[in-house]
């Protein structure tokens, strides 16, 4: 079971270099990439661009995590698009967020989440019924989530059988490596 | 079935297969970074096996932050190096021989058409020009492949564009994908297929088919795909000392009259007008001629999208005899060592240095945000990259406007973006 309180992403599109800009990336330890997870974000709606004003949260994910427990991400569509980057779940995971929760994921996004072992749910009515600050419970063997707030559950969509073999092994290494030894 | 499922059920030992099915597939290429392979390489020593699937299918390219721009990217690159020297990886390519990874493969014969890649880089989906199956994955999947030499991949849902007519003056296949990603959106097609088709597609050269399959990720696709037809089969000919057996591709691979398609769209090549793509998608998208008063401070012509020969030479086109404006920076980056060499010959470099332009080295650099021309604060640029998104080439309060390349070097010369014509 995953506790853990909301914090409010609900952008549609949020691309990987929002998660963690590629300047970032001539390392891949996950505490620097952590440091840096976020800091370009702002909420826009697609077809807004013109009305962008630029607003950047230094570092305000891993603080926001310190300070006010806020460590499970709430976010709208296609979640995650953009590069290949495995950097951007690893700086979500090692910032302390516990699982994200969305409408949709971009497809590398949502292996590489597996892969890498950051519990992800897809599950509009959740987005649509959580809010910022919101107490979450997840229980992600069953994907329900509950907002204890308003004590509403949702059910997210199930991974297919595959996926869950692999989330149970551990991940895509620990999966190959009992395949390799067998 | 279509192009896309047919090489998966090859690849998975199947007669058959649809979408939704899960399926294990073997390899033909193996794909990595200077960003993707460190983390791949880790994540590959935790298996534990003591050699990698074949040596001479896994390609390592050292492109994104390279030359090494600083002592971290630089230990990077040497951790590749280490480990092609360890498991025997015979394409490893150092500056000097190497390339935009997505404009070095088709180059060295590296990619064919019926094959199954996987790259651990988002535009791994150029190939699919070449009538490849090819998928862009994070490094843990590349770890698992450069072991096992196989993928699980979801067979793809199947979007089959119409192309129609022929393209008209100025507009370039960079403007086609731009057109179709501003008009499905940048999940339009998510976790699907993108495949080209109809008459227009035999009035587009293999590097036009390149830029378009390049930038498929870009409306969320899985892959891109044209079938092979003669300009496919004379360009795997044409290669002149390809790494792989050329012969044994297969360059006859159709999808069946009865193929099921999800979705249908048609495009009408003379319609599409070269195409600006405004931040912070590349879905945003307007006609050149309606993008007003934006002015710029870089452009940028390059990339995995737009740095090969053709469009050097639409580039040299509109800079010949021109120079850049005074408040623009104009950084032009051939994508493999063989453009810059053919650039060189047909006298471009010296149209561009004439123009006031720079020419780098191959790299990703600017692209990402990575060195060679990063944007500071309130700064914008026309580039013929892939994205546009926030903080993408720099400053988060930068901005990054895409378009073809005789926009961009327009652009570059009137110091705000506009068309050719205006020159």
């Amino acid at each position: 079971m995953i506790k853990g309180k909301a914090i409010d992403y609900k952008a549609d599109n949020i691309d990987t270099d929002v998660i963690i800009p590629a300047r970032y990336l001539n390392t891949s330890d996950p505490n620097e990439l952590a440091k840096h997870c976020m800091e370009a974000y702002f909420p826009f709606k697609t077809g807004d661009a013109d009305k962008i004003q630029h607003r950047v949260y230094k570092g305000e994910l891993v603080d926001r995590i310190k300070k006010e427990g806020l460590d499970i991400i709430v976010a709208q569509e296609n979640f995650g698009c953009g590069s290949s980057r495995e950097h951007a779940p690893i700086a979500i995971k090692a910032a302390g967020v516990k699982a994200v929760i969305a409408k949709s994921f971009a497809r590398i996004f949502y292996r590489n989440a597996i892969n890498i072992g950051l519990p992800i749910l897809e599950c509009k009515e959740a987005v649509d019924g959580i809010d910022e600050g919101d107490e979450v419970e997840i229980d992600l063997s069953k994907g329900e989530i509950k907002n204890s707030k308003s004590g509403k559950s949702f059910q997210a969509v199930p991974f297919p059988e595959f996926m869950q073999e692999l989330i149970k092994a551990g991940g895509l290494i620990n999966y190959v490596k009992k395949k390799i030894s067998s | 079935m279509t192009i896309t499922e047919k090489i998966i059920a090859s690849h998975s030992g199947k007669n058959c297969v649809s979408p939704g099915e899960l399926v294990n597939c073997k390899v033909d290429i193996v794909l990595g970074n200077d960003i993707t392979t460190p983390p791949a390489i880790k994540q590959f020593e935790k298996i534990g096996v003591d050699k990698v699937f074949n040596r001479n299918r896994i390609v390592l390219v050292p492109d994104h932050f390279t030359p090494a721009k600083d002592l971290k990217s630089a230990n990077q690159v040497r951790m590749m190096k280490d480990f092609a020297k360890k498991y025997g990886i015979s394409n490893f390519y150092e500056i000097g021989c190497m390339g935009i990874e997505h404009a070095l493969l088709p180059e060295e014969g590296l990619v064919l058409p019926g094959d199954l890649i996987i790259g651990a880089d988002s535009h791994t989906c150029t190939y699919g020009a070449l009538g490849a199956f090819s998928t862009g994955v994070g490094s843990t999947d590349m770890a698992a492949a450069m072991a096992t030499g196989e993928v699980w991949l979801k067979v793809p849902e199947q979007i089959r564009i119409e192309l129609n007519g022929r393209l008209g003056r100025w507009a370039e296949s960079k403007d086609v994908i731009l057109y179709i990603i501003g008009k499905i959106g940048v999940d339009g097609a998510r976790y699907k297929t993108l495949e080209f088709t109809g008459s227009g597609v035999k009035t587009l050269s293999m590097e036009a088919r390149l830029t378009i399959a390049n930038m498929a990720i870009e409306a969320g696709a899985k892959n891109g795909i044209f079938a092979p037809d003669d300009i496919t089969r004379r360009y795997v000919k044409s290669i002149s000392e390809p790494k792989r057996n050329t012969s044994k591709s297969k360059t006859g691979l159709i999808s069946d009259e009865d193929a099921e398609y999800d979705q249908i769209i048609a495009v009408n090549l003379p319609d599409i007008e070269p195409q600006v793509a405004y931040p912070p998608l590349p879905s945003n998208t307007r006609p050149v001629s309606k993008a007003k008063d934006v002015k710029i401070d870089q452009a940028v012509i390059g990339s995995c999208t737009n740095g090969r020969i053709e469009d050097l030479r639409i580039a040299a086109k509109v800079l010949r005899g021109r120079k850049k404006h005074k408040d623009v920076r104009l950084i032009i980056l051939p994508a493999t060592q063989a453009v810059v060499k053919q650039a060189l010959k047909e006298g471009l470099i010296d149209i561009f240095i004439n123009s006031e332009a720079i020419v780098s080295t191959p790299t990703c650099g600017p692209c990402l945000g990575g060195h060679m021309g990063i944007l500071g604060e309130g700064e914008r640029a026309i580039a013929t990259t892939n994205r546009n998104f926030i903080g993408r080439m720099g400053h988060p309060k930068s901005e990054v406007y895409l378009s073809n390349v005789a926009v961009a070097a327009a652009s570059a010369v009137l110091g705000r973006i506009g068309s050719p014509e205006e020159l």
